[in-house]
């Protein structure tokens, strides 16, 4: 039980870790994930297969490859950042994959009708896409997103092992430090959980208060 | 080309209209300008890759080595032996804890929830360190029974789903035939939610296949952890790119097959008459899933 209390400072400098990881993470998810899939709806060809590639590619790899790939591969390659900056690179080019096509499944649930009723006012296909077709998508589409973040948020736990400051990693101290190991996985558990219920909620709200039933 | 091989399935959304001939032109233009933009990208990262010297002969030769292969392949075996292992167990460890939320009894029910609800939140990783460190069981067990622990309740949910998705008629139709419980539940309903479930059930494997490279992080010896063995060698000049360009490939491969099963499973399963096709994400899963699953 004393561990939270003796190591209070740690196990909060891990958790606003994990938090800062999750919340820059996200926005480059949201943004990638927002025009990769305006991509993949494009009229042009190239758009749609670069979007594609994108999107299989990314699903198909495993994180902890990436991670390493990112983390341990790219400065050999001569471009050095920060390890908490490639982890958000790491983690928010992923999950915009599955943002991406969480989003696409939304463009689909938005009747035939409304895009023709933009193009009818003579809108072109960015108008459409922006100011018709994607707010709609977007409020169809928000338990899925929500689920991809606290996707997200748990997996940011790699990076922690791939030595980045975040909660998973506050253990190997306490560990040395001769805590008691289950106290201290429970206090890391409780940390997470509080996380992904805060996203769980959070989406809870947005979804009552914007969301469409269809 | 007709209009609809042209378009495919994109037509549906209506974003646009058919080009005509200007319109055509004009996408034409902005394709090659987009290539070019691409091309010039692939460019750049080749001359970045030449410039630092990832193409030298000193960093691909351990690549010809056979006990450099031997160690790859070893990594993989142990890859697949660890998916091998986790898949089995999680499908098991779901059908139990899939008959456990759907028991009469309120307090088997209850458990199964907990249960579920608790290793769906967790992060994968956590519980494996857990296991690692915390109970001390060696690398590969530690591995399969995160995994496990993850994926089963993930397929609990997905075989719950199946099995609600069946018509009230079918049980309502072997009670009166005189089944019990039991057989109503593996004659009848198991059957019929397994097969409409089946693709997802394959995309969760995916899920597990990906995941067995977080053994990497406790040491098991894996394909990801035989790649650092050989990219953290001095005497090979650090090869970390030239690994990672062997073996992103075979990974995004295996796991791009079995995705590919999956989605052929799934336009089988849309075209056979005798299953009515389930498009139910995990994530969807209905108003019981608080903590949705990982991807």
């Amino acid at each position: 039980m004393n561990v939270l209390t003796d190591n209070f400072a740690l196990y909060g400098k891990g958790f606003l870790g994990t938090v800062e990881l999750t919340v820059y993470a996200s926005l480059v998810a949201l943004v990638l994930g927002f025009l990769m899939a305006s991509f993949r709806v494009a009229p042009v060809g190239s758009f749609r297969v670069f979007g594609t590639v994108w999107v299989t590619i990314l699903r198909n790899t495993p994180l902890t490859l990436l991670f390493f790939a990112v983390l341990l591969g790219l400065p050999r390659f001569g471009l050095v950042l920060p390890f908490q900056l490639f982890a958000v690179l790491a983690l928010g080019c992923y999950t915009s994959a599955f943002i991406c096509e969480a989003l696409r499944s939304g463009i689909n649930t938005v009747p035939k009708g409304q895009g023709e009723a933009a193009r009818s006012l003579g809108m072109s296909f960015g108008q459409t896409l922006g100011t018709v077709v994607l707010p709609q998508a977007f409020r169809s589409v928000i338990p899925p997103i929500g689920s991809t973040l606290i996707a997200l948020a748990k997996n940011s736990a790699i990076a922690g092992a791939f030595s980045v400051t975040e909660l998973l990693g506050t253990y190997k101290t306490l560990n040395e430090l001769g805590y008691s190991i289950i106290w201290t996985f429970l206090w890391i558990a409780v940390g997470y959980l509080i996380i992904t219920l805060s996203i769980s909620a959070l989406f809870n709200v947005l979804e009552k208060r914007y969301g469409v039933a269809r | 080309m007709t209009a609809h091989a042209l378009h495919g399935d994109l037509e549906s959304t209506a974003l646009y209209d058919l080009p005509g001939p200007r319109a055509r032109r004009r996408h034409f233009f902005y394709g090659i300008a987009s290539t070019a933009v691409i091309l010039g990208l692939i460019g750049w990262l080749l001359y970045l890759l030449f410039d630092t010297e990832q193409f030298t002969a000193a960093k691909w030769t351990p690549f010809e080595y056979k006990g450099i292969q031997e160690l790859l392949l070893k990594g993989l075996w142990n890859t697949l032996k660890a998916f091998a292992y986790a898949s089995v167990f999680s499908l098991v460890l779901g059908a139990v804890l899939a008959t456990g939320r759907l028991s009469l009894h309120r307090p088997v029910r209850w458990l199964s929830t907990l249960c579920v609800e608790f290793f769906r939140a967790m992060p994968v990783l956590v519980m494996i360190f857990f296991i690692f460190v915390a109970l001390k069981v060696q690398p590969l067990p530690a591995l399969v029974a995160g995994l496990t622990l993850y994926n089963g309740s993930v397929l609990a949910e997905v075989f719950r789903t199946g099995i609600n998705s069946v018509e009230k008629g079918q049980r309502e139709a072997a009670y009166a035939l005189g089944m019990r419980k039991t057989q109503v539940m593996t004659y009848v309903l198991a059957p019929q939610g397994v097969r409409a479930m089946l693709p997802t059930i394959i995309s969760q494997l995916v899920v597990a296949l990906k995941d067995t490279s977080l053994g990497y992080l406790i040491t098991y010896e894996e394909f990801l952890h035989a790649g650092k063995l050989i990219a953290s060698n001095l005497d090979y000049d650090l090869p970390f790119i030239p690994v990672v360009m062997i073996i992103s490939p075979i990974y995004i491969g295996m796991c791009m097959l079995l995705s590919w099963f999956a989605t052929w499973v799934a336009r089988r399963e849309r075209r056979s008459p005798k299953t009515k096709a389930v498009d139910i994400d995990i994530e969807a899963a209905g108003p019981g899933a608080v903590l949705p699953g990982r991807i």
